[in-house]
């Protein structure tokens, strides 16, 4: 039997394998997101970068509760600027590197855009879904209008693969996976973490520093395949699935319910960087003993019952 | 791994040992710490104020351990301060340990960078080890930990060599010159250091010119500590999960920013003075 085709292809942007390494894991170091492209990524994404830089909120940042990891990093990032600089410094032509990028105003995104056009990026993802820093993520998310203004906007700045990453943070979260596409995403991620809280009995007190942070991990796979699953049967463009991801089975979950590749976060804290090895290998033996050919043939399977 | 090392567990502080007028030690009771490795680190929740990473200094009996902080800034004052009853968060033990060698060892520290290497040689010293220990410093009153060094290291064929650059506490200069002159005389099988990046990088460059290797401990920003933030890399490393001990291949590796930049909270790219 010849080994199944991993390769995907999202508007023209070509990935040896549908796995990706998230947005906020490894931060912004070349380096580190190269290490994790040689471990098996097809695709890495940066650290969310805004306009300016930003210090994110006091430690702690992160606490494990059942089930997942709850951060609240605060859109930590040295700014547009700064990150232009470490990018022309860096080799990074042979890199599938997709920047992602947040602001509070439209201008702020097509400038940022415009910026790093000459740089050899692949993609852009718009992260409109970030749900602990105000005026930032999740609120941007939920008003439709703005979505749309801000797609657009930036769609007249760039030919690269624009990828939209929503939140599930928001009313409807199928009401504006249908709006982004509407207003020109070449795909969409799907979700971001979920609003959520840890406390300390012992002091009584919230344990982040920020008291809200997102939650990831297994704890979300279930929500972020519904909306994977919902999101498929009303967009045409590829879906990116996202959000608790740890081994294989749930990626073949994510393919089945309609994601065209996935990413993976928190499956690093709990299985380390062969995480993106283990699934490749899983997800082949998997299509193997199924008889298919290429990973293409079940994205969306589950639609079909 | 279990989520009790990834949640804070809050813990009271039991003792307190005064080491100089801005080095403490705090000793409190946790069953994971006591069992830790020398060089591994916890992440210190001081609750209303920050978080911050400590190497464990003290692993011991009836689940004790401990770490010893100098008071740099807000949240390194706070533990200084902190009095005995009052209460901690901690979560770990993290990071790459030390790997022990037994055979004749060399310990280059300085200030707090003592902290971690003092557990290392209590146990090299439980088994047969000749160890050189240099510990060099500013002036006298910037030393710490030297008594307790001179407790562990009695046992045994060792030595302690002191090196002050005002000459106001042992041989005036700096403590890898005196490394440099011990590697012209004598065989040393590894060469363990921590304390200020400058000085643990001229420590891995007169290494690598005998040709003896070496374990160092680094530092870097900490968030998460678990290996997924980012915000401690160090080429392509992190300093949390690959570290925070480094060999003498890894040094190899991040030379071009060991001892030059770092990243501060926002991961902006900043230079080592
Ligand atoms: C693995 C590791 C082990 C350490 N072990 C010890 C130890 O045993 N004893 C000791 O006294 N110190 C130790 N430190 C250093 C200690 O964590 C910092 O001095 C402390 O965080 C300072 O915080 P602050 O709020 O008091 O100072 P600030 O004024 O906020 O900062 C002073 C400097 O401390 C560093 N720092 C601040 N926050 C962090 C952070 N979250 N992570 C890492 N560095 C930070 C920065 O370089 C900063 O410039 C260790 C650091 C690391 C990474
Ligand atoms: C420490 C951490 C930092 C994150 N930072 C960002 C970020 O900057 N931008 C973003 O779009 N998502 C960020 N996320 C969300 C992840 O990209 C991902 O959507 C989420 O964690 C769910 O996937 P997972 O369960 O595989 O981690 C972050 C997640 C974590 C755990
Ligand atoms: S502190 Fe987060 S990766 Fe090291």
């Amino acid at each position: 039997m010849q080994v199944p085709d991993l390769s995907i292809e999202i508007s023209g942007f070509k990935m040896k394998s549908p796995l990706m390494l998230a947005s906020g894991i490894f931060g912004t170091s070349i380096k580190l997101l190269r290490r994790i492209f040689e471990t098996g990524a097809g695709a890495v994404v940066t650290k969310s970068i805004g306009y300016v830089k930003r210090m994110g909120y006091n430690n702690p940042t992160l606490v494990e509760v059942y089930g997942g990891y709850l951060n609240a990093i605060g859109l930590s990032n040295p700014g547009i600027k700064e990150v232009y600089k470490e990018l022309s410094r860096s080799k990074i032509n042979d890199l599938p590197l997709i920047v992602s990028l947040f602001g509070a105003e439209t201008y702020e995104f097509t400038e940022m855009i415009s910026l790093l056009e000459d740089l050899k990026v692949k993609a852009y993802e718009l992260n409109i879904s970030c749900p602990h820093v105000e005026g930032f993520g999740a609120e941007v998310c939920q008003n439709s209008d703005l979505v749309k203004q801000l797609i657009m906007a930036v769609k007249a700045k760039t030919r690269k693969p624009l990828f939209v990453k929503l939140s599930q943070n928001t009313t409807d979260i199928v009401q504006i996976a249908k709006l982004a596409e509407n207003a020109g995403a070449d795909a969409l991620t799907v979700v971001n973490t979920l609003k959520a809280m840890a406390i300390d009995i012992e002091t009584g007190r919230p344990i982040l520093a920020n008291k809200i942070g997102g939650l990831s991990g297994p704890a979300i796979k279930p929500i972020a395949l519904r909306c994977v699953y919902e999101i498929y049967q009303n967009v045409e463009i590829p879906i990116v699935g996202c959000g608790g991801i740890i081994n294989w089975q749930d990626a073949i979950e994510f393919f089945l319910a309609g994601a065209t590749a996935i990413q993976i976060g928190t499956g690093i804290a709990y299985e380390g960087l062969s995480v993106f090895e283990k699934i490749k290998q899983g997800i082949k033996d998997y299509l193997i003993l199924k008889g298919k050919r290429s990973v293409k043939e079940i994205v969306g399977f589950a639609h079909s019952f | 791994m279990p989520i009790a090392s990834n949640k804070p567990r809050i813990v009271q502080v039991l003792d307190i040992k005064e080491e100089s007028e801005t080095v403490r030690s705090l000793i409190f009771r946790d069953d994971l710490c006591s069992k830790a490795k020398p060089g591994q680190f916890v992440m210190v929740w001081i609750p209303g104020v920050d978080e911050i990473p400590m190497s464990i200094s003290m692993m011991g009996d009836q689940s004790l351990a401990g770490f010893t902080v100098r008071k740099v800034g807000e949240a390194s004052k706070a533990l200084f301060d902190m009095k005995v009853k009052n209460i901690l968060g901690i979560r770990g033990p993290y990071g790459m340990p030390f790997t022990p060698i037994f055979g004749d060892v060399m310990i280059v520290g300085a200030g707090t960078g003592l902290a971690p290497l003092l557990p290392l040689a209590e146990i090299l010293t439980q088994k047969f080890a000749s160890i050189n220990i240099i510990i060099g410093g500013k002036t006298l009153s910037e030393f710490v930990l030297v008594d307790r060094a001179r407790k562990t290291l009695l046992k045994n064929n060792s030595e302690i060599i002191i090196t002050s650059e005002d000459g106001s506490y042992g041989i005036k200069g700096l403590a890898t010159d005196v490394m440099e002159s011990i590697l012209k005389k004598k065989y040393i099988d590894i060469i363990y250091t921590c304390g200020p990046e400058l000085m643990i990088k001229k420590v891995f460059e007169i290494a690598q010119k005998f040709s003896v290797p070496i374990q160092a401990s680094l530092e870097r920003i900490m968030k998460c500590g678990i290996g997924i933030c980012g915000s401690c890399c160090i080429g392509r490393y992190r300093v949390c999960k690959d570290g925070p001990i480094f060999d003498s291949k890894k040094l190899e590796e991040i030379i071009d920013e060991l001892g030059l930049f770092r990243r501060d909270h926002s991961g902006m790219v900043t230079m080592i003075e």
